[in-house]
């Protein structure tokens, strides 16, 4: 019973082959999806960055402040919009608003920013559905390629204080 | 001597104090469930887009209330039950320190309420993670810290009867296999409490001011150390409770001693390393980190999870088997006590965890894939699947077992019992399955107002989502009902039960 | 009887052994949570350059 003791030498118990089967079976699995991972990190496309830097809010917050400024072409429900060159572009979660709204070019490649410049915020692409988190203390470089045009929604999927429900953000690709 | 009675029913020596604190502790965990099933209730009736019924800070208290009360209050204060339960009544034996054990309840009460106080009066709205610099009341983290340190002496508790019972040779050779498993959950408690230690302190020192700054990402590695661990105490709680469960109801027994206990071992090496698919978009980590620690061994626990998966439901058949059910592939499956509540919950446990928690698990666990799954509702429907419709149903079959056996109280309301797991288990794999669903669509988790009517951008959530919050919101309130018949049959079998001789 | 004196008399395998010693397992468990997660994370997050200077 398994709710009792043993019989004194069960490591000798033999294994039978059904048993014996199904746990290499698992085996190969678990190998097999192990795997996949590195083969998908050196051949796929699409892997998380492992490009980052330490930065503090109030540093990060300028940089992107002096980046609206420089390449603002407009406003948007109160957000500037930029439409910069191909390179380092810059966003910023700030409570409750993601900051600025990028235009950028389809087929271009750009290194995206991403940091927050007070809580913990979830960057989530609209509907592409791509999630990756913006940590203060901490600049998060994606680099992206755009290939369909049109327009994207940010949203705030961390919580990240009463207004989180109201954090939005938009990518505007031509 | 007079501290012991013998079981009528099993012939164990039972040692009273012991007795007591395991009524206690599963008396407080239900009170516990109540609490957030209620909580539960108001969170869905809010998802449902055609209700929305709490306003959005409401909506988040409550969020942080339900997670405290179900993953933290509910699940450990029985697993302080359960760890009790198989050391000093499976082993014959006394319960060591039965006054550290009492301290530890109270540390624990003390700060569960402590914390649930400060939640409600609106000092905490920060989710259980409480992600700095997100920022509670002092209060709040000193309740999580004496929770903590109520949860480590459990374990202290735990291991030191495990000791009195080998030297005063209440046992003969190796831990039963539950007993064993239960050590392996009191370990993994031990590591995961370490990190809670380590994380909770300087948190609790920076909301009192003597810190300045706590490194975010650094917070949010180690708080996963403690979050996802503790996860990993409750899948090794949960199957010991499944060979308990199978023992008590059919009899079985474990087909390999060798084989269940190396998949308990395996856990115990290398499944708390799994913490890291929580960080898996994060900056701060690299990708050999990342890969390497939801690599093989981690799949190695994975593994151990098969192996249990097979154990369990083949010592099941070979039990009824032997009581004659032996036509065709599937008559032990039709005989089986279906109408036993415990049963019947330890089979929705297994189904609920192995294929809907484990599998979308070991899948989100790829770095890969986390990019389209992190922190969508898909990850709310798989945890939903493990320690609700696992571990969750699970304790609920245990409850069964320790009212006539411990509380020595018949059932009440018995029709009621019998259909509880299935009314609970059909709404949990509904609300699971559709909150997956909605997901996959890029639903926000913790997320008050998916039509974004005060946001800058009024986003046009897909249709498909939409309507399946409706039927996510069918099966959550299914489940609260069937949540509800549990506390119901408990409470009543309490207060009304007819003793059992 | 004889061979039942003999199973007795029998040592226990050193697998056996291992699995039976609870501090062991806790030991292993804590030191591979600790190195391989915890304490390697904090490492990369300590390492972790300064941005450059971004000017526009
Ligand atoms: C009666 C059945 C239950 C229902 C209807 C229910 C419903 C919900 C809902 C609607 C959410 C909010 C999801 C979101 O918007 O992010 C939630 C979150 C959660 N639930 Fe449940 N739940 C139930 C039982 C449980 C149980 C038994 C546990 C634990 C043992 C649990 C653990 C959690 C946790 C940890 C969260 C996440 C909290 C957070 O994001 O901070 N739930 N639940
Ligand atoms: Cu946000
Ligand atoms: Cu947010």
């Amino acid at each position: 019973m398994a709710i009792t003791s043993p019989e004194r030498l069960w490591w000798k118990q033999p294994v039978c082959g059904q048993e014996k089967l199904w746990i290499s079976i698992a085996l190969v699995w678990c190998i097999f999806i192990t795997a996949i991972m590195p083969y998908w990190h050196f051949f796929g496309k699409q892997n998380p960055s492992q490009e980052y830097y330490r930065v503090s809010p109030v540093k990060y917050g300028a940089i992107v402040d002096k980046f609206t400024a420089k390449h603002k072409v407009g406003e948007e429900a109160g957000i500037p919009v930029v439409d910069p060159p191909p390179g380092d572009i810059f966003i910023a979660g700030s409570q409750f608003v993601w900051h600025p709204i990028l235009k950028l070019k389809s087929g271009r490649t750009y290194r995206l920013h991403l940091s927050s410049t007070d809580m913990v915020h979830g960057f989530s692409v609209y509907p592409m559905n791509m999630n990756f988190m913006a940590v203060p203390d901490m600049d998060y470089v994606l680099t992206i390629q755009p290939d369909k045009a049109g327009e994207f929604f940010i949203i705030c999927n961390e919580f990240c204080g009463g207004g989180h429900h109201t954090m939005t953000g938009k990518i505007i690709v031509s | 001597m007079e501290d012991f009675r013998v079981c009528p029913a099993t012939g164990l020596k039972v040692h009273k104090p012991a007795e007591l604190l395991i009524k206690i502790n599963a008396v407080t965990a239900i009170v516990f469930i109540l609490i957030g099933g209620l909580m539960a209730l108001l969170l869905a009736l809010t998802k449902i887009p055609a209700i929305h019924l709490l306003p959005s800070d409401l909506f988040y208290r409550f969020l942080t209330l339900h997670g405290i009360a179900m993953l933290v209050a509910w699940i450990i204060f029985f697993e302080a039950a359960i760890l009790y339960f198989t050391s000093a009544v499976l082993l014959n034996c006394r319960l060591a320190a039965v006054k550290v054990a009492w301290l530890a309840y109270g540390l624990m009460l003390g700060g569960a309420l402590m914390a649930a106080v400060e939640i409600l009066i609106g000092n905490a709205d920060c989710m259980f993670t409480s992600y700095p610099p997100l920022q509670a009341h002092h209060l709040y983290y000193l309740g999580v810290i004496l929770f903590a340190v109520g949860a480590i002496l459990v374990c202290c508790v735990f291991f030191g009867t495990l000791a009195v019972a080998k030297h005063e040779k209440t046992y003969e050779g190796s831990l039963p296999l539950v007993t064993f498993g239960a050590a392996a959950a009191a370990i993994i408690a031990i590591v995961t409490l370490a990190h809670g230690a380590i994380i909770f302190v300087p948190t609790w020192l920076w909301a009192l001011g003597v810190i300045q700054h706590i490194d975010a990402p650094a917070y949010r590695l180690i708080f996963w150390g403690f979050g996802h661990s503790s996860q990993q105490i409750n899948v090794c709680a949960m199957v010991a409770v499944w060979y308990l469960i199978a023992a008590v109801t059919v009899g079985a027994k474990p087909v390999n001693q060798r084989v269940c206990r190396t998949a308990f071992v395996l856990y115990i090496l290398f499944i708390d390393i799994a913490s890291e698919h929580h960080i898996l978009v994060d900056p701060g980590f690299s990708a050999a980190h990342k890969a390497w620690n939801t690599g093989y061994f981690m799949h190695l626990a994975v593994l151990a999870s098969m192996i249990h998966a097979l154990a369990v439901p083949s010592a099941i058949e070979i039990a009824l088997r032997k009581k004659g059910h032996t036509q065709g592939y599937f008559e032990w499956l039709k005989k089986a006590p279906w109408g036993n509540p415990s049963f019947s919950a330890m089979v929705w446990s297994i189904a609920g965890f192995g294929f809907l928690g484990g599998i979308t698990g070991v899948t989100f666990g790829t770095e890969q894939i986390n990019i389209i799954a992190h922190n969508t509702w898909r990850i709310t429907g798989h945890f939903h699947s493990t320690v609700v419709a696992g571990t969750t149903m699970s304790f609920m079959g245990l409850t069964y077992i320790v009212l006539p056996l411990i509380f020595r109280k018949e059932v009440a309301f018995p029709k009621l019992a019998k259909f509880q797991p299935h009314v609970f288990g059909v709404g949990i794999w509904t609300m699971a399955i559709f909150m997956m669903f909605s997901g996959s669509f890029g639903m926000p988790r913790r997320h008050w107002d998916i039509t974004f009517s005060d946001a800058a951008f009024s986003i046009p959530f897909d249709q498909t989502a939409m309507m399946a919050l409706h039927i996510f919101g069918v099966g959550a309130i299914i489940a609260v009902i069937g949540g509800g018949m549990f506390v119901l049959v408990s409470v009543a079998t309490l207060l009304i039960g007819k003793d059992i001789k | 009887m004889i061979e039942e004196s003999k199973k007795a008399e029998e040592k226990i395998p050193y697998w056996q052994v291992f699995y039976d010693d609870i501090m062991l397992l806790f030991f292993l468990s804590a030191a591979i949570t600790f190195i391989s997660f915890t304490v390697w994370g904090l490492m990369e997050i300590g390492n972790t350059p300064v941005m450059p200077d971004y000017t526009f």
